[in-house]
């Protein structure tokens, strides 16, 4: 059985995470979670990039990696922020119970 | 001191922004002071430029002040041109208007609006000042229109009575109407000449007379014609200034006998150049003026309403001063316009005396014997009538004669209708004289109880008008009588008004068309004493009751314009304005809302289901990218 890792293997990997990403978000109802699922997409994003940038011997797609790690980074305290906030409010991290702006 | 012209509106401009600013606040007679004393100053300077522009060494030249319309190659400044016609006309606006001013501070001095009356009165004034004093037609005409406002305030000033207001809108509307042929007119000159000043288009017309297109000469004066016949009252405008009689009496005499009313006649004396070149506006000018002249004095026969009477002499009077213009005798229109501003004030202001002391009764079917209780009133009225009748020594005498001399002179025909109105003048004004203030009162008790004479402030502008009525013709004496005429020569002055031609009449000719009039003057003054001496008021038949009734030129009006337009302007209304375009902004907001409705649904402010549209989206888009866009 060859167990090496040739370029199509990460575009699957990456097209899995992604999906779970996406299938988390639309399907749990947990503040955290969804936040959590939108953080696996940008990583599979990344994974993508990567190894795009091997396969192509491109150095400019790993530094977009950066960019975007710094970025969820900074997205990452105000996403956490904005929940724990939710969380003072209303004593939940149901995203269901946040239905106010439709009255 | 014409480098100050400036001054000269600018005072009442102020007393208007002081009076109309505060009149709530401030005290009456404060407002009387401070409306006569404005008028006062600019009469004072008036007087000092008068007396410049005299001096033969005057050399006339447009003081501009600064530019007022800016705009590619079309600049209009804001600039006064001072002549020996402006002059005169600012004379005689600063000073009956000032005379005027007095008599309203007694007048009005029992109405509770008496400032903001004074505020009126004096943007009139201002106003009348810049139509006269503009160097280019654009600044007349923000004159003209500025006196049109002033007007239509001034008329509806009582305007609880429903009457008066629409009196108001009534002068407004007509005024539009002949304002329309104005701007044409001005447009028409801007298109061919480029230019608006007087001093540029005259010389141009002047210069290059004949090479113009010919019709156009006409045709600009036509329509100069067409707004003058608006502002002063010919036919077919001329409703308006007898219901205009519905403001305060003072008005009456300022702005619709004195001043507004001979913007028209200044207008075309104005522009006398481009008269003279247009035969056939000419002749039209002179066909109005003389069938105005005599339609109205045939309504002024059988009016019983005292203003009403004087609304329709002026109305004939104005037509005597365009006839006098269409025959090319610019000077003794002008002329008119003064003698006529000072009898016709007194008389105004002799009537608003009488008004007065009859409690706002202006029937003079109720009046008579009034001479007794109100001697100056009585013997200043009885001067003004002499005035207007053409009574010899008297200056109506000098300035009809002269308007009648020369339109012999053009035409027999216009000298033989022009002293047929002469005639119904006479006649007229002595009925009024002789009906308000001699025999016996029948008023009621109360009013001959009442009745007395008015204060101070009231019969002075009345002696001193009546002053002026004497003397004010000597100014413009016949060449039978003098070397040479006055008037004619100080408005010939660096050409400001010249005639159309030259106007000689063998002396014994003069003196005998001079002859005819006087007798025929006095014949008629005659007969209204027997037919009034004892007045009965039977019920009018046949053309009496047509003149009445004033020709029904006003029901003709109705008829044929106000209704059909009317009718028209419902149907507009109920199929354009209602199905029409209310139906299509109606549909778009109905519409709007239909749709809106339904989008609402989408809003269920479950963030679940906005993710998951958000998704879909995307793969939407994405799917499209691949599939669509390859």
């Amino acid at each position: 059985m060859d167990f090496s890792v040739n370029s199509t293997d990460y575009l699957v990997l990456s097209l899995l995470l992604f999906s779970i990403g996406i299938i988390g978000v639309l399907m749990r109802r947990n503040a955290i979670i969804i936040f959590m699922c939108i953080e696996l997409m940008l990583n599979s994003v990344n994974l993508l990039l990567v190894s795009f940038s091997k396969q192509y011997n491109d150095a400019n797609a790993q530094l977009f990696v950066f960019f975007i790690m710094v970025v969820a980074a900074a997205e990452v305290s105000v996403g956490l922020a904005i929940i724990v906030m939710m969380y003072r409010k209303v004593h939940s991290v149901d995203i269901n119970i946040l239905n106010r702006l439709k009255h | 001191m014409s480098n100050y012209i400036f001054l000269v509106p600018l005072f009442p401009l102020i007393g208007f922004l002081i009076n109309g600013l505060f009149w709530k606040s401030m005290p009456k007679s404060l407002g009387g002071i401070l409306g006569s004393l404005t008028v006062f100053a600019s009469f004072v300077i008036s007087l000092l430029v008068f007396f410049e522009v005299k001096d033969p060494s005057y050399h006339v030249q447009p003081i501009k002040l600064f530019d007022f319309i800016q705009s590619g190659s079309l600049v209009v400044p804001f600039a006064f041109q001072v002549d020996a016609l402006s002059s005169l006309f600012l004379l005689i606006i600063t000073g009956v208007g000032f005379l005027i001013h007095v008599y309203s501070t007694s007048y009005m001095h029992d109405d509770a609006g008496m400032v903001k009356y004074f505020a009126y009165l004096n943007l009139f004034v201002f106003f009348m000042l810049l139509l006269v004093l503009g160097a280019n037609y654009l600044i007349m005409f923000i004159g003209w229109e500025g006196v049109g406002l002033c007007s239509y305030l001034l008329i509806g000033f009582w305007f609880k009575n429903k009457d008066y207001t629409n009196a108001g809108k009534k002068a407004f509307i007509m005024n539009r109407i002949g304002d329309l042929g104005f701007l044409v007119g001005m447009l028409l000159i801007l298109m061919n000449y480029g230019t608006l000043s007087y001093q540029e288009f005259f010389s141009h017309i002047q210069q290059n007379g004949t090479s113009l297109p010919p019709n156009m000469t006409n045709w600009i004066a036509i329509c100069l014609f067409i707004g003058a016949t608006g502002k002063s009252a010919q036919i077919p405008l001329y409703t308006w200034l007898p219901d205009a009689m519905a403001g305060p009496t003072p008005v009456s005499a300022l702005i619709h006998a004195a001043t507004m009313v001979t913007a028209g006649i200044y207008m075309i004396a104005r522009s006398y150049a481009l008269y003279d070149i247009a035969p056939l506006a000419m002749q039209i000018v002179a066909a109005i003026g003389l069938a105005t002249a005599i339609f109205a004095a045939t309504i002024a026969l059988r009016q019983y309403d005292i203003k009403k009477v004087l609304a329709y002499s002026t109305v004939s009077q104005l037509g005597f001063m365009f006839l006098a213009l269409g025959v090319g005798s610019y000077t003794s229109a002008v002329f008119h316009v003064m003698t006529h501003a000072f009898f016709k004030a007194l008389l105004f202001l002799g009537s608003g005396s009488v008004i007065h002391a009859m409690g706002g009764e202006q029937d003079i079917r109720k009046m008579g014997g009034l001479g007794k209780k109100m001697r100056t009133t009585q013997a200043t009225f009885l001067i003004g009538c002499l005035a207007i009748s053409g009574i010899p020594g008297l200056s109506g005498f000098f300035s009809k004669d002269e308007i009648l001399s020369h339109a012999f002179s053009v035409s027999p025909i216009y000298y033989a209708l022009g002293i047929l109105a002469a005639m119904m003048t006479a006649f007229y004004m002595f009925r009024l004289y002789f009906l308000t203030f001699t025999g016996t009162f029948r008023g009621t008790h109360e009013q001959e109880h009442h009745l007395h004479e008015s204060p101070m402030a009231m019969t002075l502008p009345l002696i001193i008008l009546a002053i002026l009525a004497i003397v004010g013709g000597y100014v413009g004496l016949p060449e039978v009588l003098s070397e040479r005429n006055g008037i004619a020569a100080f408005l010939g002055m660096n050409n400001a008004v010249v005639n159309h031609g030259e106007f000689h009449l063998a002396g014994s000719m003069e003196w005998m068309l001079m002859g005819i009039s006087v007798v025929v003057s006095i014949v008629m003054i005659g007969l209204a004493w027997t037919v009034h001496k004892t007045p009965s008021f039977a019920e009018n038949r046949g053309i009496s009751k047509i003149l009445e009734n004033k020709w029904y030129v006003d029901e003709i009006y109705d008829a044929i314009i106000v209704k059909p337009l009317n009718a028209i302007s419902g149907v507009f209304d109920r199929f354009i304005d209602r199905g029409g375009i209310d139906g299509v902004v109606n549909g778009v907001g109905k519409g709007v809302k239909l749709g809106s409705d339904r989008m609402r649904q989408l809003q269920t402010g479950q963030v679940g289901f906005y993710i998951f549209v958000m998704v879909l989206g995307m793969i939407v888009l994405f799917s499209l990218s691949v599939f669509l866009i390859k």
